[in-house]
């Protein structure tokens, strides 16, 4: 039972929301929605869901048009940011919930809900109410809900953003055991590229209502097709510069980088190009190899705990840094780092990726 | 500005607190020295808004006495504390504009016009808000009310310390590290006693010279970001700060070695006689771990299963098992890891040992 | 079509639609009718026109009655929406102080209007009641009966007992809508408990505020039921206001017609009065956001 959705666009008011969204969702699959907030995450969800109806296109399940039917004719699951449940039923009845309304028999009813209640670890506290549990019990319960449910769509839509960082980490690592045992078809909303790649599945990037890429998670990350989808899949900010490449040299625009175009920027045609890297590959310590030093000034510097986000400044550039373990660097003191010439994205000038770190996909 | 003082301090929400286990806060001493920025770092319920709130004057400390550059405070109410505090929502006033929200604490104190303007326009040009000062305030975005509500502190030149209580719960994440950065530059210009209050790593370790880590009422870790990721003063510190946290494993340490799972390890000092009866274990934080093939590690190498390997983009993280204990190991981005007959190396300089939770002092 | 189409939810909306037509439209229809004709009974009716609405407007008595009426709401609303807001901001925010007072505050709308009504009809006498006689026995010249200012502070008085409860219930709930830290705040800022009020909680009531204003005006325009029982409209005609005009005109005299036009032009004075408080009121916190708005875009 794949869900199909062909050609969908949806307008509303003037503005347009969903632009031309083709995707095929296989049974039993990890789908992310990856992108910015705005980015139409939400609206698409709620089209597949059938909560909105869309303005073009048609959403097939199995072959079958769904287009015009309501939410509650199609079999489908939600699980939303705020913590939704039954405040007044214990965790067992909010389990229960929809079985209830399905009618199913006792014996049955009771097996499923304990099931899933193992599955999310919440067999311990199935007496409770959801207010005397934690936030990050109160979101294993409105997931222990939706999957119950048997519903063949499960919409799941930044379930984790609400909650404090190490239970986060807990619930992303368990995630994708999870959904392997339902078989449903999955579809998971995040503004983080971390939790799409914990996730694993396939990845959707989106932009501004449009999908600009959709394929294979790591592949996704790894070969972006367009500047749109890197800038998208990266966290921090994907750093940038314009170049110009002549012969055997290229010169950057905004900040003083001299490069041999080797590496990425082997054997393409002379002319203008915008490459990209990473933050991890923007290094504060020469990596070896044939890695070039420039000079920056330091802006700040963000320490995760085993990580520090260094935000520099090349020329007109805002450039950031990961390194790992702590570096405290003195704001507006000078900085050297280095870039490698092997780990970059090159990007012509329709933003069309044309060369990266890894044989990158044909531009289609 | 002052240095603070907590001395004996102790608080509990009950009328008559019988054992430890009823004090919301227990036994704390420590000095806020004058112009330190400081984190008050902890998951919710450990404390850390009752000490705030003890600080600032809004609760009374059931035990003990609180002193402001050695004039003790403790019975004073928040308005004679000469304190200025953030909270976790923006508190402005809605019928006023920017300007007067900002002169609102010089005027209460019945400052001169002229002397209030100037202060006023000074504050609101370095928070960026001087092109907003006729706008009313409640126009404005969450991250620019924030903003006003610090204004309101820092216009007081005489305030002795500045509070701020998860002050960037509502603010967009793409704009916390810009909020972030401002707070320190702001920081090191006016030399005001900052305390910061938050349950998220990378704020208090960012903002923050020395952070206060709490853990269920008590203070487990007072040290920079670099003693809090190197050596961990308490279990809860390496599991709480570094994304995966520190590994735990039970060991018996005899000397400078440490037996884990019947396997010997070596340690980078020598450990004496450690407490009878004590839970020992040892931390390693997944950074400080490699992979490698049986027969090929040198040193400290034990054998491990590996049951998942994340790929996380800049890493990857290798979910090993050595006998019952699950261990991370955090592996980089390309490289190989091997699948079978896998060993896990160690480096032995950056083991910390932990009786009963609390790390133990090489040599003592 | 912005939602899939979904037609249920009419049928929710069906018991209301015929609830409403029952008992306001098929009456006010009614009431329409009567007041273009003239009848003497026996469902006989004659063709009046425009006839009772002309002798209305230019009827002196109208123009007492409705004068009578807008100052007796006007005190009614310059007594008790500061009365309710001073009393609200006295009641505890926790403790056992809270259910107490709440209970209290609640006692007197409880009661029904006609037994108020009697309540300090028997309360206000000089011969048995309570307060009529203390009066009298302090030497006071007090008697609602004779004295037409003496009924209308009776009247005022019971009203402002009665009804303040309401404006207090609102405003409170307004406060205690107001989160901790901005007092909090404003104790750090130094604010003085006059500006707290001004700048805290008087814009966080703005709202409930608002609605009070609007329910103590269209209530208090159309009372009846009370000043009816203690004074009867008296002494003279005193305190006959509009809604017990409108009853002698109709049960007393048994004028269908004119009582009938007399009704609608009571109705839309009410409807455009209630209209235009709203919005003067709602535009009142509207335009303060939409100048300051527009200076944002520069």
């Amino acid at each position: 039972m794949a869900l199909e959705l062909i050609g969908i666009s949806k307008t509303v008011g003037g503005e347009a929301h969903i632009v031309d969204v083709s995707l095929t969702l296989e049974k039993g699959s990890i789908n992310v929605l990856l992108g910015p907030t705005l980015s139409g995450k939400t609206s698409l969800m709620r089209l597949m869901a059938g909560l909105d109806r869309p303005t073009e296109g048609q959403v097939r399940v199995g072959g079958r048009e769904v287009t015009g039917e309501p939410v509650q004719r199609r079999n489908v699951a939600m699980v939303y940011q705020q913590f939704i449940n039954y405040p007044t039923l214990t965790v067992y009845e909010n389990i229960a919930s929809p079985l209830r309304v399905a009618g199913v028999d006792r014996a049955t009813l009771d097996r499923r809900v304990r099931e899933a209640a193992e599955l999310l670890r919440l067999s311990p506290m199935l007496e409770r109410t959801p207010l005397e549990l934690s936030g990050g019990q109160q979101q294993r319960t409105a997931l222990a809900r939706a999957l119950v449910k048997g519903a063949e769509l499960v919409l799941l839509d930044e379930p984790l953003a609400n909650l404090d960082y190490k239970l986060r980490e807990e619930l992303r690592a368990e995630l994708p055991r999870i959904f392997q045992e339902s078989g449903a078809i999955f579809v998971y909303a995040t503004t983080e590229p971390t939790e799409a790649l914990l996730l694993g599945g396939r990845t959707a990037t989106l932009h501004q209502g449009r999908v600009t890429q959709f394929g294979p998670t790591p592949e996704v990350y790894r070969q972006p097709i367009d500047l749109t989808t890197a800038r998208t899949f990266s966290d921090p900010p994907l750093n940038v510069l314009a170049v110009t490449k002549q012969g055997e040299r290229a010169t950057g625009v905004g900040a003083p980088l001299e490069l041999a175009a080797e590496g990425s920027l082997a054997g393409l045609p002379d002319g203008r190009y915008t490459i990209g890297f990473r933050p991890h590959h923007l290094y504060l310590a020469p990596p070896g190899g044939r890695a070039v030093a420039l000079t920056a000034t330091v802006a700040v510097t963000e320490i995760t705990g085993s990580e520090s986000f260094v935000h520099l400044d090349v020329g007109s550039e805002r450039w950031v840094a990961i390194a790992h373990g702590i570096h405290e660097l003195a704001v507006d003191a000078p900085a050297q780092v280095w870039i490698d010439p092997a780990r970059l994205f090159v990007f012509d000038g329709g933003g069309r990726l044309v060369a990266g770190p890894r044989p990158a996909r044909q531009a289609a | 500005m002052a240095r603070i003082t907590l001395e004996g301090l102790a608080h509990s929400y009950l009328p008559a607190p019988r054992g430890p286990e009823d004090f919301a806060l227990k036994q704390l001493d420590h000095v806020w020295e004058d112009g330190g920025a400081y984190a008050l770092l902890g998951p919710s319920g450990c404390g850390k808004t009752t000490l705030l709130n003890i600080i600032s004057g809004l609760i009374r400390p059931t035990r003990g006495e609180i002193r402001f550059d050695g004039q003790d405070v403790t019975d004073l109410p928040p308005e004679q504390r000469n304190i200025a505090q953030v909270f976790q929502f923006p508190v402005i006033y809605d019928t006023m504009t920017v300007y007067e929200n900002l002169a609102f604490p010089l005027c209460n104190r019945r400052m001169a016009p002229r002397a209030v303007d100037a202060r006023v326009r000074e504050i609101a040009e370095m928070l960026d808000l001087g092109s907003e000062l006729r706008r009313k305030a409640r126009n404005l975005t969450a991250d620019a009310k924030q903003k006003i509500s610090l204004g309101r502190g820092l216009v007081r030149a005489d305030v002795a310390a500045i509070l701020f209580d998860e002050p960037l719960t509502v603010i967009d994440p793409h704009l916390k590290w810009l909020l972030r950065s401002q707070l320190k530059h702001l920081h090191r210009r006016f030399d005001f006693t900052m305390i910061y209050v938050t349950h998220d790593q990378t704020e208090a370790l960012t903002f923050a010279d020395k952070v206060v880590v709490m853990y269920e009422g008590e203070v487990v870790q007072v040290g920079t970001p670099d003693e809090l990721f190197e050596r961990p003063a308490h279990t809860f510190v390496g599991y709480f700060i570094g994304s995966p946290g520190m590994n735990i494993l039970p060991a018996e340490i005899s000397g400078d070695r440490a037996r884990i799972e019947g396997h010997e390890l070596p340690l980078g000092a020598a450990y004496g006689r450690l407490p009878a009866g004590a839970r020992v274990e040892i931390g390693i934080r997944p950074e400080f771990l490699s992979l490698a093939r049986a027969g090929e590690a040198a040193g400290a190498a034990v054998p491990a299963t590996i049951r998942a390997v994340e790929d996380v983009g800049r890493y990857r993280i290798a979910r090993t098992r050595i006998g019952e204990h699950e261990v991370a190991v955090v592996a980089p981005e390309d490289g190989e890891i091997p699948s079978d007959g896998a060993c896990v190396v160690f480096d032995p300089q950056r083991i910390n040992v932990y009786a009963d939770g609390h790390r133990v002092q090489e040599g003592g | 079509m912005d939602k899939t189409w979904n037609n249920k939810g009419w049928f929710f909306v069906l018991p209301v639609l015929a609830l409403v037509l029952f008992s306001a439209a098929i009456p006010l229809m009614t009431v329409v009718n009567y007041s273009v004709q003239d009848t003497f009974g026996n469902n006989v009716f004659f063709w009046a026109g425009s006839e009772w609405f002309e002798e209305l407007l230019h009827s002196q008595r109208f123009h007492d009655a409705l004068w009578r009426q807008f100052l007796f709401s006007a005190i009614i609303l310059a007594i008790e929406v500061p009365l309710g807001i001073g009393v609200a901001l006295a009641m505890p925010r926790k403790g056992w102080g809270v259910p107490v007072c709440l209970v209290t505050m609640a006692l007197p709308l409880l009661i029904p209007w006609n037994v108020v009504g009697t309540i300090w009809q028997i309360f206000g006498r000089v011969d048995i009641g309570l307060l009529g006689h203390t009066l009298f026995g302090l030497g006071l010249d007090y008697n609602y009966v004779r004295d037409p200012l003496d009924a209308w502070i009776t009247i005022i008085v019971m009203d402002v007992w009665h009804w303040t409860s309401l404006v207090v219930l609102l405003c409170y709930a307004g406060l205690v809508s107001i989160p901790e830290a901005y007092y909090q705040a404003a104790r750090i800022d130094g604010a003085s408990r006059w500006a707290v009020f001004r700048y805290i909680q008087l814009p966080k009531m703005h709202r409930v505020l608002l609605i009070a204003i609007l329910l103590r005006f269209m209530d208090s325009f159309m009372i009846y039921t009370e000043p009816f029982v203690v004074t009867g409209g008296g002494p003279g005609n005193s305190t006959t206001f509009l809604s017990i005009d409108l009853v002698k005109m109709a049960i007393g005299q048994f004028d269908l017609g004119k009582a009938a036009a007399m009704s609608l032009v009571y109705f839309l004075i009410i409807l455009l009065l209630s209209w235009i408080f709203y919005t003067v009121m709602t535009n009142a916190g509207a335009e303060r956001g939409r100048a300051t708005g527009g200076e944002g875009g520069r």
